[in-house]
Protein backbone atom coordinates (compact mmCIF):
# COMPACT_ATOMS: atom_id res chain seq x y z
CA UNK A 1 0.00 0.00 0.00
CA UNK A 2 2.81 2.17 0.77
CA UNK A 3 4.65 1.62 -2.04
CA UNK A 4 2.16 2.10 -4.50
CA UNK A 5 1.63 5.66 -2.73
CA UNK A 6 5.55 6.73 -3.41
CA UNK A 7 5.11 5.44 -6.79
CA UNK A 8 2.06 7.49 -7.64
CA UNK A 9 3.72 10.23 -6.24
CA UNK A 10 6.60 9.74 -7.86
CA UNK A 11 4.94 9.08 -11.66
CA UNK A 12 2.68 12.39 -11.02
CA UNK A 13 5.52 14.32 -10.51
CA UNK A 14 7.72 12.60 -13.51
CA UNK A 15 4.62 12.62 -15.79
CA UNK A 16 4.14 15.86 -16.08
CA UNK A 17 7.66 16.85 -16.98
CA UNK A 18 7.64 13.90 -19.75
CA UNK A 19 4.29 15.68 -20.89
CA UNK A 20 6.32 18.93 -21.52
CA UNK A 21 9.31 17.76 -22.36
CA UNK A 22 8.83 17.82 -26.24
CA UNK A 23 7.66 21.69 -26.16
CA UNK A 24 10.86 22.48 -23.39
CA UNK A 25 13.36 21.01 -26.02
CA UNK A 26 11.82 23.15 -28.65
CA UNK A 27 11.19 26.10 -26.88
CA UNK A 28 14.77 25.93 -25.66
CA UNK A 29 16.61 25.02 -28.75
CA UNK A 30 14.19 27.20 -31.51
CA UNK A 31 13.29 30.35 -29.59
CA UNK A 32 15.58 30.90 -26.40
CA UNK A 33 18.91 29.85 -27.49
CA UNK A 34 18.42 31.43 -30.91
CA UNK A 35 17.52 34.89 -29.01
CA UNK A 36 20.73 35.23 -27.25
CA UNK A 37 22.65 34.20 -30.49
CA UNK A 38 20.47 37.34 -31.51
CA UNK A 39 21.54 39.11 -28.85
CA UNK A 40 25.30 38.33 -29.06
CA UNK A 41 25.62 38.70 -32.74
CA UNK A 42 23.80 41.88 -33.11
CA UNK A 43 27.11 43.23 -31.56
CA UNK A 44 29.55 41.17 -33.78
CA UNK A 45 30.60 41.89 -37.13
CA UNK A 46 29.41 38.80 -38.71
CA UNK A 47 28.93 36.99 -41.80
CA UNK A 48 28.60 33.46 -42.77
CA UNK A 49 32.32 33.40 -44.33
CA UNK A 50 34.02 35.71 -42.11
CA UNK A 51 35.14 34.91 -38.61
CA UNK A 52 33.03 36.63 -36.04
CA UNK A 53 34.11 40.08 -34.43
CA UNK A 54 32.79 41.48 -31.40
CA UNK A 55 32.45 45.28 -31.92
CA UNK A 56 30.52 46.58 -29.34
CA UNK A 57 27.64 49.16 -29.66
CA UNK A 58 28.86 49.86 -33.86
CA UNK A 59 25.92 48.18 -35.34
CA UNK A 60 23.80 50.03 -33.19
CA UNK A 61 25.12 53.45 -34.03
CA UNK A 62 25.19 52.52 -37.80
CA UNK A 63 21.56 52.17 -37.90
CA UNK A 64 21.14 55.58 -37.02
CA UNK A 65 23.06 56.86 -40.02
CA UNK A 66 21.74 54.07 -42.19
CA UNK A 67 18.98 56.02 -44.94
CA UNK A 68 17.81 52.64 -45.88
CA UNK A 69 17.07 51.66 -42.38
CA UNK A 70 15.58 54.89 -41.52
CA UNK A 71 13.39 54.60 -44.59
CA UNK A 72 11.89 51.33 -43.98
CA UNK A 73 11.08 52.01 -40.58
CA UNK A 74 9.42 55.28 -41.43
CA UNK A 75 7.28 53.13 -44.04
CA UNK A 76 6.67 50.17 -41.86
CA UNK A 77 5.50 53.47 -39.05
CA UNK A 78 3.47 54.43 -41.85
CA UNK A 79 1.79 51.93 -42.82
CA UNK A 80 1.35 50.31 -39.61
CA UNK A 81 -0.64 53.67 -38.22
CA UNK A 82 -3.01 53.79 -41.44
CA UNK A 83 -3.95 49.88 -41.57
CA UNK A 84 -4.07 49.95 -38.18
CA UNK A 85 -6.67 52.75 -38.25
CA UNK A 86 -8.55 51.58 -41.15
CA UNK A 87 -8.66 48.19 -39.70
CA UNK A 88 -10.10 49.75 -36.44
CA UNK A 89 -12.90 51.22 -38.15
CA UNK A 90 -14.09 48.88 -41.07
CA UNK A 91 -14.08 46.10 -38.76
CA UNK A 92 -16.31 47.15 -36.04
CA UNK A 93 -18.58 48.94 -38.72
CA UNK A 94 -18.91 44.97 -39.74
CA UNK A 95 -18.68 43.66 -36.84
CA UNK A 96 -21.79 46.48 -35.71
CA UNK A 97 -23.46 45.46 -38.63
CA UNK A 98 -23.53 41.88 -37.79
CA UNK A 99 -23.59 40.76 -34.20
CA UNK A 100 -27.30 41.37 -33.53
CA UNK A 101 -28.94 38.37 -35.46
CA UNK A 102 -31.24 41.81 -36.91
CA UNK A 103 -30.72 40.86 -40.37
CA UNK A 104 -31.16 37.96 -42.70
CA UNK A 105 -27.97 35.72 -43.68
CA UNK A 106 -26.05 37.04 -40.97
CA UNK A 107 -24.03 34.10 -40.96
CA UNK A 108 -23.08 34.18 -44.34
CA UNK A 109 -21.88 37.66 -44.50
CA UNK A 110 -19.71 36.91 -41.74
CA UNK A 111 -18.27 33.86 -43.58
CA UNK A 112 -17.82 36.01 -46.94
CA UNK A 113 -15.90 39.37 -44.66
CA UNK A 114 -13.63 36.52 -43.50
CA UNK A 115 -12.74 35.03 -46.56
CA UNK A 116 -9.48 36.78 -47.26
CA UNK A 117 -7.95 36.42 -44.24
CA UNK A 118 -8.09 32.68 -44.72
CA UNK A 119 -5.81 33.28 -47.56
CA UNK A 120 -2.00 33.29 -47.50
CA UNK A 121 -0.16 36.73 -47.68
CA UNK A 122 1.73 35.31 -50.74
CA UNK A 123 -1.55 34.12 -52.73
CA UNK A 124 -3.04 37.54 -51.81
CA UNK A 125 -0.22 39.44 -53.09
CA UNK A 126 -0.34 37.53 -56.32
CA UNK A 127 -4.53 38.45 -56.58
CA UNK A 128 -4.25 42.11 -56.42
CA UNK A 129 -1.57 42.39 -58.75
CA UNK A 130 -2.84 40.72 -61.13
CA UNK A 131 -5.97 42.83 -60.81
CA UNK A 132 -4.49 46.36 -60.15
CA UNK A 133 -1.69 45.68 -62.85
CA UNK A 134 -1.16 49.06 -64.89
CA UNK A 135 -1.74 47.67 -68.39
CA UNK A 136 -3.60 44.47 -68.07
CA UNK A 137 -5.30 44.78 -64.76
CA UNK A 138 -8.99 44.40 -64.29
CA UNK A 139 -9.28 47.44 -62.15
CA UNK A 140 -7.76 50.08 -64.51
CA UNK A 141 -9.85 48.20 -67.60
CA UNK A 142 -12.99 49.28 -65.96
CA UNK A 143 -11.68 52.80 -65.00
CA UNK A 144 -10.43 53.24 -68.40
CA UNK A 145 -13.55 52.14 -69.99
CA UNK A 146 -15.58 54.20 -67.92
CA UNK A 147 -13.42 57.01 -69.66
CA UNK A 148 -10.98 57.52 -66.49
CA UNK A 149 -7.10 57.51 -66.87
CA UNK A 150 -5.69 54.65 -65.71
CA UNK A 151 -4.19 55.00 -61.99
CA UNK A 152 -0.44 53.89 -61.55
CA UNK A 153 -1.72 51.61 -58.36
CA UNK A 154 2.08 49.74 -58.04
CA UNK A 155 4.24 52.02 -59.82
CA UNK A 156 3.57 55.21 -58.01
CA UNK A 157 5.55 55.36 -54.76
CA UNK A 158 2.55 56.54 -52.39
CA UNK A 159 0.11 54.93 -54.54
CA UNK A 160 1.21 51.98 -54.09
CA UNK A 161 1.39 52.18 -50.41
CA UNK A 162 -1.90 53.08 -50.24
CA UNK A 163 -2.88 50.00 -52.57
CA UNK A 164 -0.49 47.59 -49.96
CA UNK A 165 -2.14 49.31 -47.04
CA UNK A 166 -6.25 49.02 -48.79
CA UNK A 167 -5.02 45.46 -49.32
CA UNK A 168 -4.15 44.45 -45.81
CA UNK A 169 -7.57 46.08 -44.67
CA UNK A 170 -9.27 44.07 -47.37
CA UNK A 171 -7.52 40.84 -46.35
CA UNK A 172 -7.33 41.58 -42.23
CA UNK A 173 -10.75 43.63 -41.60
CA UNK A 174 -13.31 39.79 -41.34
CA UNK A 175 -10.73 38.53 -38.73
CA UNK A 176 -11.15 41.71 -36.31
CA UNK A 177 -14.76 41.55 -36.85
CA UNK A 178 -14.78 38.47 -35.50
CA UNK A 179 -13.44 39.48 -32.33
CA UNK A 180 -15.67 42.86 -32.32
CA UNK A 181 -18.68 40.68 -32.67
CA UNK A 182 -17.86 38.44 -29.63
CA UNK A 183 -16.89 41.70 -27.93
CA UNK A 184 -20.16 43.35 -28.92
CA UNK A 185 -22.45 39.87 -28.01
CA UNK A 186 -20.93 40.13 -24.19
CA UNK A 187 -22.79 43.58 -23.57
CA UNK A 188 -25.48 43.25 -22.12
CA UNK A 189 -29.20 43.62 -23.95
CA UNK A 190 -30.40 45.07 -20.77
CA UNK A 191 -28.57 48.51 -20.76
CA UNK A 192 -29.74 49.13 -24.53
CA UNK A 193 -33.59 48.28 -23.37
CA UNK A 194 -32.97 50.43 -20.68
CA UNK A 195 -31.55 53.13 -23.02
CA UNK A 196 -34.66 52.97 -25.25
CA UNK A 197 -36.85 53.53 -22.27
CA UNK A 198 -34.76 56.47 -21.36
CA UNK A 199 -34.56 57.61 -24.85
CA UNK A 200 -31.46 57.75 -26.18
CA UNK A 201 -31.30 57.60 -29.84
CA UNK A 202 -28.78 54.79 -31.50
CA UNK A 203 -26.03 57.49 -31.96
CA UNK A 204 -26.19 58.40 -28.37
CA UNK A 205 -26.32 54.44 -27.60
CA UNK A 206 -22.78 53.83 -29.50
CA UNK A 207 -20.81 56.33 -28.03
CA UNK A 208 -22.26 55.87 -24.44
CA UNK A 209 -22.87 52.26 -24.23
CA UNK A 210 -21.22 50.40 -27.03
CA UNK A 211 -18.08 51.61 -27.20
CA UNK A 212 -17.36 52.37 -23.49
CA UNK A 213 -18.15 48.82 -22.68
CA UNK A 214 -15.61 47.62 -26.16
CA UNK A 215 -12.95 49.42 -25.07
CA UNK A 216 -10.83 46.48 -23.96
CA UNK A 217 -11.68 44.84 -27.51
CA UNK A 218 -10.70 48.37 -29.22
CA UNK A 219 -7.76 48.06 -27.42
CA UNK A 220 -6.90 44.33 -28.09
CA UNK A 221 -7.60 44.76 -31.60
CA UNK A 222 -5.34 48.20 -31.96
CA UNK A 223 -2.78 46.08 -30.73
CA UNK A 224 -2.99 42.70 -32.67
CA UNK A 225 -2.84 44.72 -35.76
CA UNK A 226 -0.11 46.64 -35.02
CA UNK A 227 2.12 43.22 -33.99
CA UNK A 228 0.75 41.98 -37.46
CA UNK A 229 2.17 45.13 -39.18
CA UNK A 230 5.21 45.45 -37.89
CA UNK A 231 5.73 41.46 -38.80
CA UNK A 232 4.47 42.55 -42.58
CA UNK A 233 6.75 41.04 -45.37
CA UNK A 234 4.49 38.48 -47.66
CA UNK A 235 2.34 40.82 -49.13
CA UNK A 236 4.89 43.51 -50.17
CA UNK A 237 7.27 40.87 -51.61
CA UNK A 238 4.70 39.41 -53.72
CA UNK A 239 2.49 42.37 -54.38
CA UNK A 240 5.20 45.72 -55.08
CA UNK A 241 9.29 43.65 -54.37
CA UNK A 242 9.23 46.79 -51.62
CA UNK A 243 9.14 49.08 -54.78
CA UNK A 244 8.70 51.39 -56.95
CA UNK A 245 12.09 52.67 -55.60
CA UNK A 246 11.98 52.25 -50.98
CA UNK A 247 8.39 53.66 -51.43
CA UNK A 248 6.95 50.16 -49.78
CA UNK A 249 10.02 48.55 -48.36
CA UNK A 250 9.41 47.92 -44.82
CA UNK A 251 12.07 46.58 -41.89
CA UNK A 252 11.32 42.84 -42.21
CA UNK A 253 12.31 42.86 -45.58
CA UNK A 254 15.45 44.99 -45.04
CA UNK A 255 16.66 42.62 -42.21
CA UNK A 256 16.65 39.94 -44.57
CA UNK A 257 18.09 41.35 -47.77
CA UNK A 258 20.89 42.46 -45.17
CA UNK A 259 21.55 39.60 -43.91
CA UNK A 260 20.82 36.80 -46.33
CA UNK A 261 21.69 38.54 -49.28
CA UNK A 262 24.33 41.19 -48.45
CA UNK A 263 25.66 38.73 -46.02
CA UNK A 264 25.96 41.34 -42.89
CA UNK A 265 24.22 38.97 -39.73
CA UNK A 266 25.06 41.31 -37.34
CA UNK A 267 24.30 43.99 -38.69
CA UNK A 268 20.80 42.95 -39.39
CA UNK A 269 20.79 41.07 -36.24
CA UNK A 270 20.88 44.70 -34.76
CA UNK A 271 18.04 45.94 -37.00
CA UNK A 272 15.97 42.86 -35.13
CA UNK A 273 16.64 43.86 -32.41
CA UNK A 274 15.20 47.15 -32.97
CA UNK A 275 11.66 45.22 -34.45
CA UNK A 276 12.14 43.06 -31.51
CA UNK A 277 11.79 45.72 -28.95
CA UNK A 278 8.47 47.40 -31.16
CA UNK A 279 7.06 43.91 -31.25
CA UNK A 280 7.64 42.99 -27.66
CA UNK A 281 6.34 46.22 -25.86
CA UNK A 282 2.97 45.49 -28.04
CA UNK A 283 2.59 42.22 -26.77
CA UNK A 284 3.41 43.38 -23.44
CA UNK A 285 0.38 45.56 -24.10
CA UNK A 286 -1.28 42.64 -24.71
CA UNK A 287 -0.83 40.64 -22.07
CA UNK A 288 -1.89 43.42 -19.82
CA UNK A 289 -5.44 43.82 -21.11
CA UNK A 290 -6.14 40.35 -21.52
CA UNK A 291 -4.77 39.60 -17.99
CA UNK A 292 -7.61 42.05 -16.98
CA UNK A 293 -9.81 40.90 -19.32
CA UNK A 294 -10.02 37.43 -18.58
CA UNK A 295 -9.28 35.53 -15.60
CA UNK A 296 -8.32 32.13 -17.10
CA UNK A 297 -8.66 30.05 -14.05
CA UNK B 1 -41.56 55.23 -37.82
CA UNK B 2 -41.53 51.77 -38.86
CA UNK B 3 -41.33 52.63 -42.12
CA UNK B 4 -38.54 54.66 -41.64
CA UNK B 5 -36.79 51.73 -40.05
CA UNK B 6 -37.76 49.13 -42.39
CA UNK B 7 -36.01 52.14 -45.32
CA UNK B 8 -33.06 51.51 -42.90
CA UNK B 9 -32.46 47.66 -42.87
CA UNK B 10 -33.17 47.78 -46.63
CA UNK B 11 -30.22 50.70 -47.51
CA UNK B 12 -28.60 48.70 -44.63
CA UNK B 13 -28.70 45.02 -46.73
CA UNK B 14 -27.86 47.37 -50.00
CA UNK B 15 -24.38 48.35 -48.40
CA UNK B 16 -23.59 45.00 -47.03
CA UNK B 17 -24.06 43.71 -49.89
CA UNK B 18 -21.85 45.77 -52.30
CA UNK B 19 -19.68 45.48 -49.24
CA UNK B 20 -19.81 41.30 -49.70
CA UNK B 21 -19.46 41.40 -53.67
CA UNK B 22 -16.30 43.70 -53.10
CA UNK B 23 -14.89 41.49 -50.42
CA UNK B 24 -15.42 38.25 -52.64
CA UNK B 25 -14.55 39.79 -56.24
CA UNK B 26 -10.64 39.55 -56.65
CA UNK B 27 -10.74 35.92 -55.20
CA UNK B 28 -13.83 34.69 -57.50
CA UNK B 29 -11.88 36.85 -60.68
CA UNK B 30 -8.43 35.42 -59.47
CA UNK B 31 -10.34 31.84 -59.71
CA UNK B 32 -12.46 32.22 -62.81
CA UNK B 33 -9.35 33.78 -64.96
CA UNK B 34 -7.27 30.57 -64.10
CA UNK B 35 -9.93 28.77 -66.45
CA UNK B 36 -9.87 31.14 -69.46
CA UNK B 37 -7.31 29.66 -72.05
CA UNK B 38 -3.97 31.89 -72.41
CA UNK B 39 -5.56 33.83 -75.25
CA UNK B 40 -8.37 35.19 -73.37
CA UNK B 41 -6.81 36.00 -70.29
CA UNK B 42 -6.07 39.33 -71.31
CA UNK B 43 -8.17 40.43 -74.17
CA UNK B 44 -10.17 43.50 -74.55
CA UNK B 45 -13.14 43.74 -73.84
CA UNK B 46 -12.73 41.58 -70.36
CA UNK B 47 -15.67 39.45 -69.46
CA UNK B 48 -16.25 37.94 -66.10
CA UNK B 49 -16.52 34.37 -67.20
CA UNK B 50 -14.49 32.79 -69.84
CA UNK B 51 -15.82 31.25 -73.47
CA UNK B 52 -14.26 28.58 -73.11
CA UNK B 53 -14.02 27.09 -69.97
CA UNK B 54 -10.13 25.23 -70.04
CA UNK B 55 -8.40 22.96 -67.09
CA UNK B 56 -5.40 23.89 -69.55
CA UNK B 57 -3.33 26.36 -66.98
CA UNK B 58 -3.81 23.59 -64.32
CA UNK B 59 -2.24 20.43 -66.46
CA UNK B 60 1.11 23.03 -67.45
CA UNK B 61 0.99 23.93 -63.91
CA UNK B 62 1.53 20.60 -62.83
CA UNK B 63 3.42 19.72 -65.92
CA UNK B 64 6.08 22.19 -66.26
CA UNK B 65 8.28 23.70 -63.03
CA UNK B 66 8.03 21.31 -60.29
CA UNK B 67 4.63 22.19 -59.05
CA UNK B 68 3.67 18.59 -58.05
CA UNK B 69 6.68 18.46 -56.28
CA UNK B 70 5.66 22.03 -54.42
CA UNK B 71 2.15 20.79 -53.75
CA UNK B 72 3.70 17.16 -52.18
CA UNK B 73 5.78 18.86 -50.18
CA UNK B 74 3.26 20.89 -49.26
CA UNK B 75 0.50 18.30 -48.14
CA UNK B 76 3.51 16.39 -46.65
CA UNK B 77 4.78 19.68 -43.95
CA UNK B 78 0.87 20.74 -43.59
CA UNK B 79 -0.18 16.80 -42.28
CA UNK B 80 2.90 15.96 -40.14
CA UNK B 81 3.34 19.41 -38.46
CA UNK B 82 -0.32 19.41 -37.91
CA UNK B 83 0.26 15.93 -35.94
CA UNK B 84 3.15 16.65 -34.31
CA UNK B 85 1.68 20.01 -33.27
CA UNK B 86 -1.49 18.04 -31.89
CA UNK B 87 0.30 15.85 -30.05
CA UNK B 88 3.18 18.21 -28.27
CA UNK B 89 0.87 20.67 -27.41
CA UNK B 90 -1.99 18.57 -25.97
CA UNK B 91 0.49 16.94 -24.42
CA UNK B 92 1.94 20.09 -22.87
CA UNK B 93 -1.37 22.18 -22.03
CA UNK B 94 -2.68 18.77 -20.22
CA UNK B 95 0.89 18.71 -17.81
CA UNK B 96 0.08 22.82 -17.19
CA UNK B 97 -3.59 22.11 -16.47
CA UNK B 98 -4.03 18.84 -14.57
CA UNK B 99 -0.82 18.77 -12.69
CA UNK B 100 0.89 20.99 -8.98
CA UNK B 101 4.67 20.41 -9.76
CA UNK B 102 7.50 23.26 -8.73
CA UNK B 103 8.03 25.47 -11.67
CA UNK B 104 4.61 25.19 -13.35
CA UNK B 105 3.78 28.43 -13.64
CA UNK B 106 7.17 30.08 -14.58
CA UNK B 107 7.17 27.31 -17.21
CA UNK B 108 3.86 28.60 -18.64
CA UNK B 109 4.29 32.16 -18.18
CA UNK B 110 8.02 31.96 -20.55
CA UNK B 111 5.87 29.61 -23.51
CA UNK B 112 2.99 32.51 -23.58
CA UNK B 113 6.23 35.13 -23.22
CA UNK B 114 7.83 33.55 -26.49
CA UNK B 115 4.80 35.51 -28.30
CA UNK B 116 7.35 38.63 -28.50
CA UNK B 117 9.71 36.49 -30.47
CA UNK B 118 8.11 35.66 -33.11
CA UNK B 119 10.25 34.07 -36.62
CA UNK B 120 10.25 37.86 -38.24
CA UNK B 121 12.67 39.40 -35.16
CA UNK B 122 14.98 35.89 -34.80
CA UNK B 123 15.08 34.32 -38.80
CA UNK B 124 19.02 35.11 -38.21
CA UNK B 125 20.00 32.94 -35.20
CA UNK B 126 17.67 30.62 -36.24
CA UNK B 127 19.20 29.64 -39.67
CA UNK B 128 22.24 29.24 -37.77
CA UNK B 129 20.64 27.02 -35.09
CA UNK B 130 19.31 25.51 -37.90
CA UNK B 131 22.48 24.63 -39.92
CA UNK B 132 24.49 24.02 -36.81
CA UNK B 133 21.83 20.98 -36.56
CA UNK B 134 21.86 19.97 -40.06
CA UNK B 135 18.45 20.56 -40.50
CA UNK B 136 18.67 22.98 -43.53
CA UNK B 137 17.31 22.01 -46.35
CA UNK B 138 15.27 19.68 -44.89
CA UNK B 139 10.99 19.43 -44.64
CA UNK B 140 11.87 18.71 -41.12
CA UNK B 141 13.26 21.80 -40.56
CA UNK B 142 10.17 23.40 -41.42
CA UNK B 143 7.70 21.01 -39.48
CA UNK B 144 9.69 20.51 -35.82
CA UNK B 145 10.98 24.78 -34.62
CA UNK B 146 7.51 25.95 -35.04
CA UNK B 147 5.21 22.96 -34.06
CA UNK B 148 5.27 24.12 -30.08
CA UNK B 149 3.28 27.05 -30.06
CA UNK B 150 2.29 29.60 -27.73
CA UNK B 151 -1.07 29.77 -29.02
CA UNK B 152 -1.93 26.07 -29.11
CA UNK B 153 -0.57 25.25 -25.75
CA UNK B 154 -2.58 28.12 -24.08
CA UNK B 155 -5.56 26.95 -25.57
CA UNK B 156 -5.25 23.76 -25.32
CA UNK B 157 -4.58 24.66 -21.37
CA UNK B 158 -7.80 26.57 -21.34
CA UNK B 159 -10.08 24.27 -22.15
CA UNK B 160 -8.35 20.82 -20.02
CA UNK B 161 -8.61 23.25 -16.69
CA UNK B 162 -12.61 22.30 -17.10
CA UNK B 163 -11.89 18.48 -17.53
CA UNK B 164 -13.41 17.35 -14.02
CA UNK B 165 -10.46 16.13 -11.42
CA UNK B 166 -12.89 13.15 -9.97
CA UNK B 167 -12.61 11.14 -13.27
CA UNK B 168 -8.50 11.37 -13.54
CA UNK B 169 -8.59 10.80 -9.61
CA UNK B 170 -10.77 8.13 -9.20
CA UNK B 171 -8.59 5.96 -12.13
CA UNK B 172 -5.71 7.23 -10.46
CA UNK B 173 -7.01 4.98 -7.39
CA UNK B 174 -8.04 1.76 -9.84
CA UNK B 175 -4.71 1.92 -10.64
CA UNK B 176 -4.30 3.52 -13.80
CA UNK B 177 -0.88 4.75 -15.49
CA UNK B 178 -0.36 8.03 -15.66
CA UNK B 179 -0.07 7.71 -20.08
CA UNK B 180 -3.04 5.76 -20.00
CA UNK B 181 -5.51 8.35 -17.73
CA UNK B 182 -3.92 10.47 -20.83
CA UNK B 183 -4.70 8.65 -23.51
CA UNK B 184 -7.84 7.14 -22.51
CA UNK B 185 -10.11 9.71 -20.15
CA UNK B 186 -8.21 12.98 -21.05
CA UNK B 187 -7.79 12.96 -24.71
CA UNK B 188 -11.15 11.52 -25.81
CA UNK B 189 -12.47 14.40 -23.21
CA UNK B 190 -10.88 17.31 -25.02
CA UNK B 191 -12.00 16.28 -29.24
CA UNK B 192 -13.47 19.77 -29.64
CA UNK B 193 -9.69 21.35 -28.29
CA UNK B 194 -7.88 18.89 -30.80
CA UNK B 195 -10.31 19.97 -33.68
CA UNK B 196 -9.44 23.67 -33.55
CA UNK B 197 -5.90 23.47 -32.96
CA UNK B 198 -5.45 20.72 -35.38
CA UNK B 199 -7.49 23.29 -38.41
CA UNK B 200 -6.09 26.27 -37.36
CA UNK B 201 -2.55 24.34 -37.44
CA UNK B 202 -3.13 23.09 -40.95
CA UNK B 203 -4.11 26.33 -42.48
CA UNK B 204 -1.28 28.35 -40.94
CA UNK B 205 1.42 25.64 -42.58
CA UNK B 206 -0.40 25.15 -45.50
CA UNK B 207 -0.30 29.04 -46.18
CA UNK B 208 2.96 30.15 -44.66
CA UNK B 209 5.95 31.80 -46.45
CA UNK B 210 8.58 32.62 -44.45
CA UNK B 211 9.79 29.37 -42.40
CA UNK B 212 10.19 27.47 -45.65
CA UNK B 213 12.10 30.62 -46.88
CA UNK B 214 14.73 30.78 -43.95
CA UNK B 215 14.56 26.92 -44.08
CA UNK B 216 14.75 25.45 -47.97
CA UNK B 217 16.98 26.72 -50.27
CA UNK B 218 17.21 23.32 -52.49
CA UNK B 219 14.22 23.59 -55.19
CA UNK B 220 12.90 20.30 -54.93
CA UNK B 221 12.15 21.12 -51.17
CA UNK B 222 10.37 23.95 -51.62
CA UNK B 223 6.49 24.54 -50.70
CA UNK B 224 3.88 25.91 -52.83
CA UNK B 225 3.64 29.48 -51.16
CA UNK B 226 7.84 29.96 -52.16
CA UNK B 227 7.21 28.34 -55.32
CA UNK B 228 4.14 31.27 -55.99
CA UNK B 229 6.21 33.86 -54.38
CA UNK B 230 9.13 32.72 -57.18
CA UNK B 231 7.06 32.92 -60.12
CA UNK B 232 5.64 36.36 -59.26
CA UNK B 233 9.29 37.85 -59.08
CA UNK B 234 10.08 36.88 -62.06
CA UNK B 235 10.34 39.05 -65.13
CA UNK B 236 7.95 37.38 -67.17
CA UNK B 237 5.27 36.12 -65.05
CA UNK B 238 2.90 33.36 -67.00
CA UNK B 239 0.03 34.31 -65.45
CA UNK B 240 -2.20 32.02 -66.53
CA UNK B 241 -0.29 29.45 -64.73
CA UNK B 242 0.64 31.08 -61.98
CA UNK B 243 -3.53 32.21 -61.70
CA UNK B 244 -3.91 28.42 -61.53
CA UNK B 245 -1.36 27.76 -59.05
CA UNK B 246 -2.76 30.63 -56.68
CA UNK B 247 -6.37 28.89 -57.13
CA UNK B 248 -4.58 25.28 -56.26
CA UNK B 249 -3.39 27.40 -52.44
CA UNK B 250 -6.32 29.30 -52.24
CA UNK B 251 -9.59 26.50 -52.58
CA UNK B 252 -8.67 23.94 -49.93
CA UNK B 253 -8.84 26.73 -47.21
CA UNK B 254 -11.65 27.88 -47.71
CA UNK B 255 -13.36 24.60 -48.64
CA UNK B 256 -11.75 23.52 -44.90
CA UNK B 257 -13.40 26.80 -43.45
CA UNK B 258 -16.73 25.87 -44.84
CA UNK B 259 -16.96 22.72 -43.77
CA UNK B 260 -15.57 23.50 -39.87
CA UNK B 261 -16.83 27.68 -39.92
CA UNK B 262 -18.17 27.15 -35.99
CA UNK B 263 -14.98 26.39 -34.82
CA UNK B 264 -13.40 29.18 -36.42
CA UNK B 265 -15.14 31.50 -35.04
CA UNK B 266 -14.47 30.58 -31.95
CA UNK B 267 -11.27 29.45 -32.08
CA UNK B 268 -10.19 33.19 -33.21
CA UNK B 269 -11.87 34.63 -29.93
CA UNK B 270 -10.57 32.66 -27.73
CA UNK B 271 -6.97 32.95 -29.03
CA UNK B 272 -7.77 36.49 -29.77
CA UNK B 273 -8.26 36.73 -26.02
CA UNK B 274 -4.45 35.98 -25.44
CA UNK B 275 -2.45 35.82 -28.28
Amino acid sequence: MKTTKTKGNFHQTLAPLLFLLPNILIFTTFIIIPLFRGLSMSFMDWGVFTSPKFVGLKNFLLLFKDQVFIITLKNTIVYSICAVLLLLVVSLLLALALSKNSIKGERMFRAVFYIPSLISMVAVGISWRFILGDEMGILNYVIRSLGGARIPWLTNGPMAMMSVIAVTVWAGAGYYMVIFISGLQAIPLELYEAATIDGANRWQEFWRITLPLLKSTVLVVIVLSTIASFKAYELIVTMTKGGPGYSTKFIVQQVYEVAFIEDRMGYASAMSIVLMMIIGAFTLMQFKLSGKEAHYD
Amino acid sequence: MTENKSYLTYAKNIVLLIAALFTLFPVVWVIISAFKPQSELFRVPMSLFPKEWTFANFISAFRHGNFIVYFSNTVFVAVVATLLTVVINIMAGYALAKYIFPGRDIIFAIMIATLMVPLQVIMIPIFLQLKDLGLLNSLWGIIIPPSATPTGIFLARQYMVNISNSMIESARIDGAKELRIFWQIVLPLSKPIIATIAIFSFMWRWNDYLWPLIVITDNKKQTMQQALANFVGQLQINWSNLLAMTTISIVPVILVFLAFQKLFMTGITAGAVKG
